[in-house]
Order: C-alpha cells, then sequence, then structure tokens
C-alpha cells in the first residue's frame, strides 16, 4: 500500500491491478487511452502475465473481456464514450447473459469534445443495460471504484460500468492504494447455458435482470459512494453526480454551504435518499457533467411536484463541460463570467505534424480528385482528419470508425463518381474491413486510400493491428491485385503519386491506394522499428 | 497556502515537463496538488493548457475558476493572452517572448507583446535566447519555470529539488544545465519584476 501520484485514468488501472484483474482489454480513444497503457507499462502486470494488448476494436474487446469473465477471472474493459456504439451490441447483451468473474466496462466521456465527435453520455447505456454504474469524484474515487467494482459485479453477477469524464481521466492527484488482491482462479459458470442467449433462455435471464433491480438498488443506498449531506436551508437541495460535486464545493472553500447535498457516485440513484431530498426541499438543482439524465428522472420521479432545475431550464448550460464558474452562476453567487480574451489572439486548432506523411497524400488526391470536383472525399477518424482544415480542405465527411468506406459506396451507387474514401491503417482494421467486402461484393466504383503510418497516431502512437497485413487483407477480401497500388507519400514523389490516384479514380471498380510512411511521432520508437525492419517495411 | 497556476502553449512545446517538475517540488513539501492536462487531437499542434493547483489543503475542483488564477506561465507569448480571463486581478503573467508560428495569421509579435505589457503584472522574458546562452535550447522550457518561481509559496530549494528527482536518469550534465536555466529564470524575474 502506497501514495501515488496518479492520473484518473491511472487510478483506475491501478485500482484494477490491486483489485485482481487477469485481463484489461481496449482500443485506444481519447480520453480512456491512458488506463490500458498504464497496465501495458506495468512491471506488476507483467509478471502476474495479465493480458494487455491492444484489441482491434471496442467490439472485440468487450466480447473478450466476457469471455475472460466467462472463464471465472476479473476483466476491465476500457473505451472512449463513442467506442461504447461499437461494443453496444456485445455491451447490452452482457447484462442479459450476466458474468462469472467481475467484469468491469470504463466509458470515458468526452464532454465539450476536446478530442471527440459527439458529447454523448455513457449513463445512457449503463441505465439501458440495467447495470450498476459507478463515477468517481476525485482520482481516489476512481482508484476504489475499480478496486471495489470487481465484488459488485460478481455479487450481482452483472457488467459494471465505471465512467468517468475527459476532466478526471486526464487529471493527476495522490491516490492511497489499498492490498493487493489475488487474481481468481478459473471456473466455469454454474450453469453452462447462461450464456447462451437463445429466446427461451433469454427470457429467463432478462427476468432475473429485472429481479435483479431492487438489489442493485439497494447496494446503491447503501454504498459509500453515495453521501447525503445534511443542510439546514431547504430552499434549496443540490445533487451532485461524479466530479460536479468539486465544483460546487470549489465556491465554498471560504464560505458556508447550508443546503443539503446529494453526492451520488452510485447508480441506479439512491431513491431513498432522492425522496428525503424531494419531500424536505422547495427546489432541486442537479449539477451533473454531461447529459441531463438524473435531472430528467427526477421529473418523472416524485410525484411531490418539487421543481427540478439544471441544464433543462437554462439554470445551467444545456452542453459542454460544467466548471466552478457555471455552478456559481446557477447557485446565485458572485462569479466571473467574461471570457473575453484580447482580440488579437488567434484561433490556433490542431494539425498535422511538420513531414507527415498524410499531408502528402493529401496535396496529391487534392491535384488528381480536381479534375472532378470537390465534393467527394469521405474520410475518417484520426490525425488525417485534420486534412479538413486549411490549407488542405481535403475532406467532406468525418462520422464514425470506417464510415469513409461504406459512405463513399453509397455514394457511388448513388452515382457521385468518382467517390473517395481516406481511412488509415489502424481505422481501416478496426471498422473498414466489413465495408471493404461490401465493395468488392458489388464491384462498386470507389477509390479507397488507406494512408499507412504503422501505428494508431492521433492516440499517441499506440500498435496498429494492420501493421504488415494491409495488402493481404485487401487481396483476402477480393479486392483485383492490379488495382493495390503502394507508394512513399513524398514531395519528390508527387508527380507519381498524382497519376497513381488519377488512373485509380478512372477505374470503374474497387481500387486501394496504400500511401505508406512512418507517423513522425513514432520515430523513437525502437519495438516498431524492429518490427518495420523484420516485416521489411523500413 | 495555495496557488492556481495556468501552464500555456503549443502543443509540443513540453508544458507537461514544467507541470512535473511543479509536482516534484510540491510532493517534496507534501502539497496536495491537482493537475489537469489535454491529451488527444489538440496534442497536435494546438492551443493546450494545463491546470495546476497546489495547495496545504484538500483541493476541489481539477479546473481553476475563472478569475482565481495567481500565476499565467506561458511559454508562448499569444497563448499566454488566451487564458487572461482566469488570472487574478492581481496575479502575475509570466510569459517566453519567442513566439511559435505555425498558424498563417499570427499577429505582430510587437503587437502581442504590447498586449502583455498591458497587464498590471507581468514578466516578459525570452526564454528560448536565455536558455541558448546558458548551452541548450530545450531547457527554455526550465528558464520559464524558474522566472515563475518567486510567484510560488514554494521555496527555491523545492524547484531544485525537482529539478534533480525528474532529470536524475540523464545524467549530472543534464541536471547542472537545468539546475542553472531555472536560476537564470528566476535571476531575470528578480530584476525585472
Amino acid at each position: 500500500m502506497q501514495k501515488l501520484l496518479l492520473l484518473g485514468d491511472e487510478a483506475i488501472a491501478q485500482g484494477a491491478l490491486d483489485g485482481g484483474i487477469s485481463g484489461i482489454y481496449a482500443y485506444p480513444g481519447t480520453p480512456s487511452t491512458e488506463i490500458t497503457e498504464y497496465v501495458q507499462a506495468s512491471k506488476f502486470a507483467k509478471e502476474n502475465n495479465i493480458h494487455s494488448q491492444w484489441s482491434v476494436n471496442e467490439k472485440t474487446a468487450m466480447e473478450s473481456g466476457l469471455g475472460m469473465s466467462y472463464a471465472g477471472k476479473r476483466a476491465m474493459v476500457s473505451m472512449k464514450h463513442v467506442g461504447l456504439n461499437v461494443a453496444a451490441d456485445a455491451f447490452v447483451n452482457s447484462s442479459i447473459t450476466g458474468v462469472n468473474g467481475g467484469l468491469i466496462v470504463v466509458a470515458a466521456d468526452d464532454p465539450s469534445m476536446h478530442s471527440s465527435q459527439n458529447e454523448q453520455d455513457s449513463r445512457f447505456y449503463g441505465n439501458f443495460a440495467m447495470i450498476p454504474i459507478l463515477e468517481p469524484v476525485n482520482q481516489q474515487e476512481a482508484y476504489e471504484m475499480a478496486y471495489y467494482g470487481f465484488e459488485l459485479s460478481e455479487k450481482f453477477k452483472l457488467p459494471v460500468m465505471l465512467r468517468i469524464t475527459t476532466r478526471l481521466a486526464h487529471s493527476r492527484a495522490g491516490v492511497q492504494t489499498l492490498e493487493q488482491k489475488p487474481q481468481n482462479d478459473n471456473s466455469f459458470p454454474s450453469d453452462l447455458r447462461q450464456f447462451v442467449l437463445l429466446p427461451a433462455i433469454a427470457r429467463k435471464n432478462y427476468k432475473s435482470l429485472l429481479a435483479n433491480q431492487a438489489g442493485i438498488e439497494e447496494a446503491s443506498e447503501k454504498s459509500k459512494f453515495n453521501t447525503y449531506i445534511d443542510g439546514s436551508n431547504k430552499s434549496l437541495g443540490i445533487i451532485t453526480t461524479g466530479i460536479a460535486f468539486n465544483y460546487l464545493m470549489e465556491n465554498f472553500q471560504d464560505k458556508e454551504l447550508n443546503h443539503p447535498v446529494l453526492k451520488i457516485g452510485q447508480y441506479p440513484i439512491p431513491r431513498k435518499q432522492v425522496m428525503k431530498m424531494v419531500n424536505e426541499c422547495d427546489k432541486i438543482l442537479v449539477l451533473e457533467e454531461g447529459a441531463p439524465i438524473v435531472e430528467e428522472m427526477l421529473k418523472g420521479y416524485q410525484k411531490a411536484g418539487t421543481p427540478v432545475i439544471g441544464r433543462l431550464d437554462g439554470t445551467l448550460p444545456r452542453d459542454g463541460e460544467l466548471n466552478p464558474n457555471l455552478v456559481a452562476k446557477a447557485l446565485g453567487l458572485e462569479t466571473v463570467l467574461d471570457s473575453t480574451i484580447p482580440e488579437i489572439v488567434k484561433n490556433r486548432p490542431p494539425s498535422m505534424c511538420v513531414g507527415c506523411g498524410h499531408i502528402d497524400a493529401y496535396e496529391a488526391l487534392n491535384i488528381a480528385v480536381a479534375d472532378y470536383g470537390k465534393g467527394r472525399v469521405f474520410s475518417d477518424i484520426g490525425c488525417y482528419t485534420l486534412g479538413a482544415l486549411p490549407p488542405y480542405n481535403a475532406i467532406n465527411s468525418c462520422v464514425d470508425m470506417g464510415a469513409s468506406i461504406t459512405m463513399a459506396k453509397g455514394a457511388a451507387d448513388a452515382g457521385m463518381v468518382a467517390a473517395v474514401a481516406i481511412i488509415g491503417d489502424s481505422t481501416f482494421t478496426h471498422s473498414g474491413i466489413t465495408g471493404l467486402i461490401d465493395c468488392v461484393t458489388e464491384n462498386s466504383p470507389v477509390t479507397i486510400i488507406i494512408s499507412d503510418n504503422f501505428t494508431t497516431g492521433m492516440t499517441g502512437g499506440q500498435d496498429s493491428k494492420a501493421l504488415g497485413k494491409i495488402e493481404d487483407i485487401c487481396k483476402g477480401v477480393g479486392v483485383d491485385p492490379d488495382h493495390i497500388k503502394v507508394f512513399r507519400p513524398l514531395k519528390k514523389n508527387m508527380d507519381e503519386m498524382v497519376q497513381i490516384m488519377k488512373d485509380e479514380l478512372a477505374y470503374k471498380g474497387v481500387s486501394v491506394i496504400i500511401p505508406r510512411r512512418q507517423c513522425v511521432q513514432t520515430m523513437k520508437n525502437k519495438k516498431l522499428a524492429e518490427q518495420l525492419i523484420q516485416l521489411n517495411l523500413k | 497556502m495555495k496557488t492556481d497556476i495556468i501552464l500555456a502553449g503549443v502543443g509540443g512545446q513540453g508544458i507537461l515537463s514544467i507541470a512535473a517538475t511543479i509536482g516534484m517540488a510540491a510532493l517534496h513539501k507534501n502539497l496536495y496538488l491537482k493537475q489537469a492536462e489535454v491529451h488527444g487531437m489538440s496534442q497536435r499542434g494546438g492551443a493546450v493548457q494545463s491546470n495546476m493547483r497546489i495547495s496545504d489543503k484538500e483541493i476541489a475542483s481539477d479546473l481553476i475558476p475563472m478569475g482565481a488564477a495567481d500565476i499565467i506561465l506561458s511559454v508562448e507569448p499569444m497563448e499566454s493572452l488566451r487564458y487572461l480571463p482566469y488570472l487574478k486581478k492581481d496575479g502575475w503573467l509570466v510569459t517566453n517572448t519567442t513566439p511559435f508560428i505555425n498558424i498563417t495569421n499570427y499577429p505582430e509579435i510587437e503587437e502581442v507583446l504590447a498586449e502583455v505589457k498591458k497587464q498590471k503584472n507581468y514578466v516578459a522574458l525570452d526564454a528560448d535566447k536565455i536558455a541558448s546562452e546558458i548551452g541548450s535550447k530545450r531547457s527554455s522550457n526550465i528558464v520559464m519555470l524558474g522566472a515563475a518561481t518567486p510567484f510560488f509559496d514554494i521555496s527555491f530549494e523545492s524547484f531544485e529539488e525537482g529539478i534533480r528527482k525528474i532529470f536524475a536518469r540523464k545524467g549530472e550534465d543534464i541536471i547542472n544545465m537545468n539546475l542553472q536555466a531555472l536560476r537564470a529564470g528566476r535571476e531575470f524575474t528578480e530584476k525585472n519584476r
């Protein structure tokens, strides 16, 4: 047991290691990436054979975690909020199968979209799956929730969601660790048909899940993560979830807070404590990071008709992260709200790195596609999404992992030829291959550029499952080898690159173009350097 | 005792190593610490900041409220201005004067510095130049940290200790160069504040 200075993400990883996990499964995604990276770097994990290799996507991660749970061991699955959309099929059904070994699914939400395409709230998924949700107030609780979450999961035989947001994920503070627990032994589920979701079994399991709800609600009532702090001023009761509690307390560092406060960290929301507040207070303010989930729930929850204020009535903004100033305003306290900065300060959006291969690919593409006119390049999730910005202005879509290929296909089906997709190597293996099979099946006239930099770049250079396999995958699913073209994206090769792109844009079938050059951010990665030499890619 | 610092710069300029050194200094003093950073997309050459809070009492929010920061410590002049709404009325703006220009509409540097000089309390120094004179441009970060140290409630010795710990693996030469950089920054502020 020791005191460590940890990011929220790292605290979760340490909590899982101390809580006895046998494996973590994940695909990199901001702000969740550092959880898995911490386990990968852990000497303890290596010595104890704890699985930590990246999965090809969040769905395969979720399923592998469920498989480890089936075998009796404790597993953690971690992803960013939109990753849960990818894993949703497995995730929602995992509440129907239930678990054997403890299973924690970490969903890291990104309100204010610091590095994401939306700010969806993962608690919706947790509620939908009817499983317990844990939402820490700080790094210490993040650690403890990961540590205790496995017991909660094993007690109710259900997966448990651990929900965090960017601020906690990427903020550092001191964490006191607890005693190391051993890993579980292997064991089969007590009923060998528990995981067989044939309708007859699923109906039975679903009834058990429904019957389980009273128990998990009672667990919330008793949870140490839910605290009712009484106060004499009942004109307003305040409910906080997760880190919103900190923004409240920030405003009462030098003055007394005399309103009752219900601090929620475990769901389903503790009904008795909520009702106490509803019955005793004239009005309720809900402070929660993300969507107004508790706020909406409260409106239908109580017969008393106590007014509820928060994100829905404009007391707080409907979108974006909370902060101490917004909470102060909601409480009617004096605060600074003027965020104007000197006019001279210009925006500095992120940009592709100097020397990045994606830049050369885009420069060639812009020339090659000019004959057909603007508006026909479908892109994907990764550093190359920054090709949307000046000076490139090269792409027209970025929706979800893998959507470039299938959107190009749909556009081509609609008669928009040429149609171009541009996708990175890691995103291609994450969710691009299935779409490519659709294209091959119909010999759709699409030009697919797989910009291969041997890594998952945007999240910091994690391993790419596509390394050394892209041509074989494309041939394997039926792309004509004559229309798989590889080149090295460099300024000096511009004429060759443009010519290849022009030829393939004119081809009325599926072509795959692979601009291939190592990500400049990974040049110091020795393991990758060795792999590239072995694969003859250097 | 409580010090709230906004660290500012451009992705890749290494503000996190400044944060790590301050963190070490705070730990050396057994203080509470919260430090929120930016990972992901903005790290690619975009504007980045880190909220760093140090206190002898438990800290509530990971984010510094607007109007509450004691120090803005910026390794880039235009970026120092981006976070002005967070600065206390009597807080200090400590900034490098060497611009990092990766956008086409970067304003005239004289205009940026004129804006810096409008602030009530500021220290503006060419940390890149000072660092080069010492021997390595790469320690300009630590020069900037040194320039901000007089505004912390932490002794200079604790910062020196932080440097020794952070650079422990890199050998005595690197440690000494960074200690020199830290001192040079502090000296500038003591002469020019």
